[in-house]
């Protein structure tokens, strides 16, 4: 039972990560259309500038985590305009391939700047051992669960209560309506990579620190974990993402645990796949029939 | 218009990369040098291996060409990236071979890589010597390639003596990397000799190269609480590995392989206290060892060398002193030379058996302690 | 046969033995060595691929990403099969041998298309093409942990049956099929399911039936490509299809123009030897490709030729009577 609870905490561990990357690519999907790719390498960049911050600059831990999420959100909004803002009205499969363009230049921008062997994360967090009713847990990873929920609580909170969270909202419903609404299209698309990039980065920034490594290509398999929780809870859709994230940590932790290893992955494509066959817009998506 | 100009612009294009194509040809190698090749990954993610190697490449070939070059000419090392790829070590291959000529080839680095090019390598009759590439199939039916490391299995059994005689334990966890050659190929020679000593292998967990998260099998570990857990796989692997060990509490020892070298340095708390074999000891107090660190060291910016590059330099010294004995570049008379060669290098004495593969070669037994490689033993398998 | 048509038909095969006959010269005098004829051989699987994929990326326009992972099972369906005919010691000519594997491979895979393409093609667009990443992963861990072939050291043993002469051809006879295909019944059907799924529903096209066609077609032709390219290697690794050697894949068919064969083949072209031509620069190297397909998205998002195609008799029409621009070039495939 204590081996069973210790790989369910393992599991929200990494599934809360997962949803916190899950979430930029749901949001700009909902809003644009289109898969960021370069999302992961947004995560990339900011874990990162954490490094650079906790090893160079020693900052606090606050700076660390949030001067990172700042420069990233800029940087998501920079990337937008200059390689997805022109080609809003190209075919999608064009904006998919610049989006491809886009990562493996940041990609290859990291390699040459910081080099391709891994840097080791230093732990920004206090290290314990907390127990937890018979479980051991380490701090890092509470701090990561908990970080993970509240800036997840947060985001949703402002989607969902204030003026631009609507304006998000409605600009990904339909936007033209939401042009004669009067809604700045363009800013809120702006707003919506800022947020999702930040949350992106933070995302980044956990997960280097839990798995001790910061290199370029980082964001590669974490960002395609996370495009298909969001994929799995429903593309477009804030919890939806979530509820992608903590089960696809789930089911990758529980696999190893109790199944095969090696298999993991699989497994979580063979779900994706179910999923997708039998609900193809996700767990949480509205089914829609094409219109004519 | 707007097609007409594309498609103009396309076939000027395309003619003109003909034409730089064409042109890329006109590097043929000069008299007064001696041109090597280098493949390896020098870019993606298994970059770091092959830069490693490079550097200790580099480093031989600078030495030797300051003391005079090989009877009297000069050595200039073509390196090229393998990016890790079967396809483009093939293509990389081909270009050292035809545009650049080369006599003799460093390389691959990576097991898998240097399999793919071995069929076409054996065909040319190029002389190869594989620093680092210790698949078995590497050096079978090649009677012209080579390789300065041991290999796999030898060194798995090596660890598993290592921890049944020297750390006298009765049970073991295995950690292999599924997908990865060299790791699986080490794991399975330990598992079957730690059983033949009499020990029990109490479990056998697995990942592939890309996961991060060894949470799920490290906590089973932990529960199974055997007295050596054996991780043969690279630093960037095995680092988080001993850091998720520590973090869950694990007390058993860990040893681990020639990838683990380079863990004391960014991993230093985490790797306390546990072993892995290797090729040299940084700590020897042999004259080679030092002088080649101490060189080492001055040309690349004071970081220390690792296994790769000790392998790389040796690998160069080798092909040189070939070259020299052999008194011609010509493919037959180096092959002829390699097999007899008999060279004290930085990782050993290095002489070759029938099929190219180093004899004798003796493990070194490496104790991560306070941040340092510490020299514990020697093992020489029977 | 209309005169055009026969005027289409004598200016191609004359450029084609033409084309051979430059390579063929050019490899007998030695001015292109191994490492030129290599990158030949590897050009042509390349422009197979990239025009199997077009099928379903351009014809029926639809987003596939998994095309690494059929080529892998082409490749290793393929080589499993001649390394089996090689043990029985029945002697085949090598090119009979390569032949019948890459049926084998084609078959093999097309069917495997056949079984993934039922269930999966009532998605569309973003969702079918995280499918197809799925199952294209799914294939892969497969074969790494499949001990028949080798696992994750790969399938070693495979006896290089691969030629510039025989590869030269077969990708000729290749791309003429597919060309027929795209002009055919059934080809002509695939199209105007992307144009108009609903509408051409209403004109009585069996639109599921056409589109499990146009997926298993394209895994069929990326069968024999894999089949090409085991041969050509003599080994095969799990880690070569991974999910980028997709991506790369429908770049060039992006890059060439979705829809477009010839755009495909020219792309191919382009995007394999230009990364060659580039092995110097290793680190720069894939930021400049990066950077060159970012570039290009922004200013042509339709790729070189958009949905026309490149066609030399119309090429040579424009070049000598230099009129009536807009008959220069393209328009040509079924619009």
């Amino acid at each position: 039972m204590d081996l069973f609870l210790q790989q369910l905490i393992n599991g929200l561990n990494v599934g809360s990560i997962y949803a916190l990357i899950a979430i930029g690519y749901t949001m700009v999907y909902g809003i644009i259309k289109l898969i960021n790719f370069a999302h992961g390498e947004i995560m990339m960049f900011g874990a990162y500038f954490a490094f650079i911050f906790a090893t160079s600059f020693q900052m606090p831990i606050w700076a660390v985590l949030l001067i990172p999420m700042v420069i990233m959100a800029l940087a998501g909004v920079a990337v937008e305009f200059i390689a997805y803002r022109p080609l809003r009205d190209a075919p999608r499969l064009s904006a998919l391939i610049t989006a491809i363009g886009v990562s493996l230049f940041l990609q290859n921008l990291a390699l040459l700047i910081f080099k391709a062997d891994p840097k080791v994360m230093p732990k920004i967090f206090p290290e314990t051992m907390i127990s937890l009713g018979g479980v051991e847990i380490n701090s890092t990873t509470l701090v990561t669960i908990g970080l993970s929920l509240f800036f997840m609580v947060l985001l949703d909170l402002y989607i969902r209560k204030t003026k631009q969270g609507r304006a998000v909202r409605a600009v990904s419903e339909d936007k033209d309506a939401a042009i004669l609404m009067g809604i700045n299209v363009d800013r809120t698309i702006s707003l919506t990579f800022a947020m999702g990039s930040a949350l992106g980065a933070l995302g980044g920034i956990l997960y280097s620190v839990a798995y001790v490594q910061v290199f370029p290509t980082l964001g590669v398999m974490p960002g395609l974990k996370a495009f298909i929780a969001a994929v799995l809870g429903g593309i477009g859709i804030i919890p939806g993402a979530m509820l992608g994230g903590f089960i696809i940590g789930m089911v990758e932790t529980m696999t190893k645990a109790y199944i095969s290893t090696t298999w993991a992955d699989a497994i979580v494509y063979i779900i994706l796949i179910l999923v997708l066959l039998f609900k193809p817009t996700g767990i949480l998506g509205k089914n829609t029939r094409e219109k004519v | 218009m707007k097609k007409r100009v594309v498609s103009v612009l396309l076939a000027v294009i395309f003619t003109a990369s003909i034409f730089a194509f064409a042109g890329c040809s006109s590097s043929k190698s000069s008299g007064d040098t001696i041109k090597v090749g280098f493949l390896g990954p020098l870019s993606g993610d298994v970059a770091i291996y092959g830069k490693s190697a490079q550097s200790g490449a580099d480093l031989a070939v600078k030495e030797i060409n300051d003391a005079g070059g090989i009877n009297g000419k000069k050595i200039e090392l073509v390196a090229y990236d393998s990016k890790g790829d079967q396809t483009e070590a093939i293509n990389a291959y081909n270009r050292l071979r035809d545009q650049d000529e080369v006599v003799a080839v460093i390389g691959g680095v990576l097991s898998g890589e240097t399999l793919a090019m071995k069929d076409i390598m054996v065909q040319d009759n190029m002389p190869v010597l594989t620093p680092t590439a210790t698949a078995v199939d590497v050096t079978t039916d090649a009677p012209n390639v080579f390789r300065a490391c041991f290999l796999d299995d030898y060194q798995g059994v090596a660890a598993a003596n290592f921890a049944t005689a020297n750390l006298t334990a009765k049970t073991a966890a295995i950690m292999i990397c599924k997908g990865n050659p060299y790791s699986e190929g080490v794991g399975a020679a330990f598992s079957t000799q730690f059983a033949a000593n009499g020990g029990t292998v109490v479990d056998q967990e697995s990942y592939s190269a890309s996961d991060k998260d060894f949470s799920a099998q490290l906590t089973k570990i932990k529960e199974l609480n055997p007295e050596v857990v054996f991780v043969p796989d690279y630093v960037q692997i095995v680092g988080p590995i001993l850091q998720k060990a520590k973090e869950l509490g694990i007390t058993a020892k860990f040893v681990g392989a020639d990838g683990w070298d380079g863990v004391q340095t960014e991993y230093a708390d985490a790797a306390q206290g546990n072993y892995f074999t290797n090729h040299y000891a940084a700590d020897s107090p042999s004259e080679k060892v030092q002088s080649f660190i101490k060189a080492y060291k001055a040309a690349n910016d004071n970081k220390d060398p690792n296994s790769f590059s000790a392998l790389g330099y040796d690998a160069v010294y080798t092909m040189s002193d070939a070259i020299k004995t052999a008194g011609s570049t010509e493919s037959d008379a180096v092959v002829k030379a390699l097999n007899n060669t008999n060279y004290a290098g930085v990782t050993g004495n290095l002489k070759f058996d029938a099929e190219g593969n180093p004899k004798d070669k003796e493990v070194t037994i490496i104790k991560i302690d306070g941040g340092q490689l510490k020299f514990e033993t020697t093992i020489v398998n029977k | 046969m209309d005169k055009n048509k026969r005027k289409a038909y004598i200016i191609n095969t004359i450029s084609v033995v033409s084309l051979y006959l430059v390579f063929f010269i050019l490899i007998q005098t030695k001015v292109m060595n191994k490492y030129f004829i290599g990158i030949a051989i590897l050009t042509c699987i390349m422009i197979i691929m990239a025009m199997s994929l077009n099928i379903v990326a351009g014809f029926l326009g639809e987003m596939a990403l998994g095309h690494a992972g059929f080529m892998a099972i082409g490749a290793y369906s393929s080589a499993y099969f001649s390394i089996a005919l090689m043990d029985t010691g029945i002697a085949l000519p090598n090119i009979v041998v390569l032949i019948l594997a890459m049926i084998v491979g084609g078959i093999v895979t097309g069917l495997v298309g056949f079984l993934i393409g039922t269930p999966t093609l009532r998605l569309r667009g973003d969702y079918l093409g995280i499918v197809t990443i799925g199952f294209s992963e799914i294939i892969r861990i497969f074969f790494i942990n499949f001990a028949p072939t080798g696992g994750a050291a790969g399938l070693k043993g495979i006896t290089k049956l691969v030629t510039f002469n025989n590869v030269y051809w077969i990708t000729i006879v290749i791309i003429i099929l597919i060309f027929t295909f795209g002009r055919s019944k059934q080809g002509r059907a695939i199209i105007s399911i992307r144009e108009d799924e609903i509408a051409s529903e209403a004109a009585g096209i069996p639109t599921t039936k056409y589109k499990v066609l146009a997926f298993t077609v394209s895994s069929f032709f990326a069968g024999m490509g894999g089949a090409l390219y085991a041969h050509y290697q003599a080994f095969v690794e799990p880690s070569k299809f991974t999910f980028m050697f997709s991506i790369e894949m429908f770049v060039i068919v992006v890059l060439g123009g979705l829809g477009s064969l010839t755009g495909s083949i020219i792309a191919a072209i382009i995007l394999t030897v230009l990364p060659e031509m580039l092995r110097g620069f290793a680190e720069y190297r894939l930021l400049v490709y990066s950077l060159a397909l970012v570039v290009m998205m922004i200013f042509r998002p339709q790729g070189m030729l958009g949905r026309s195609e490149f066609s030399l008799t119309k090429f040579i029409d424009s070049l000598m009577l230099r009129k009536d621009m807009k008959n220069s070039i393209g328009g040509g495939e079924a619009q």
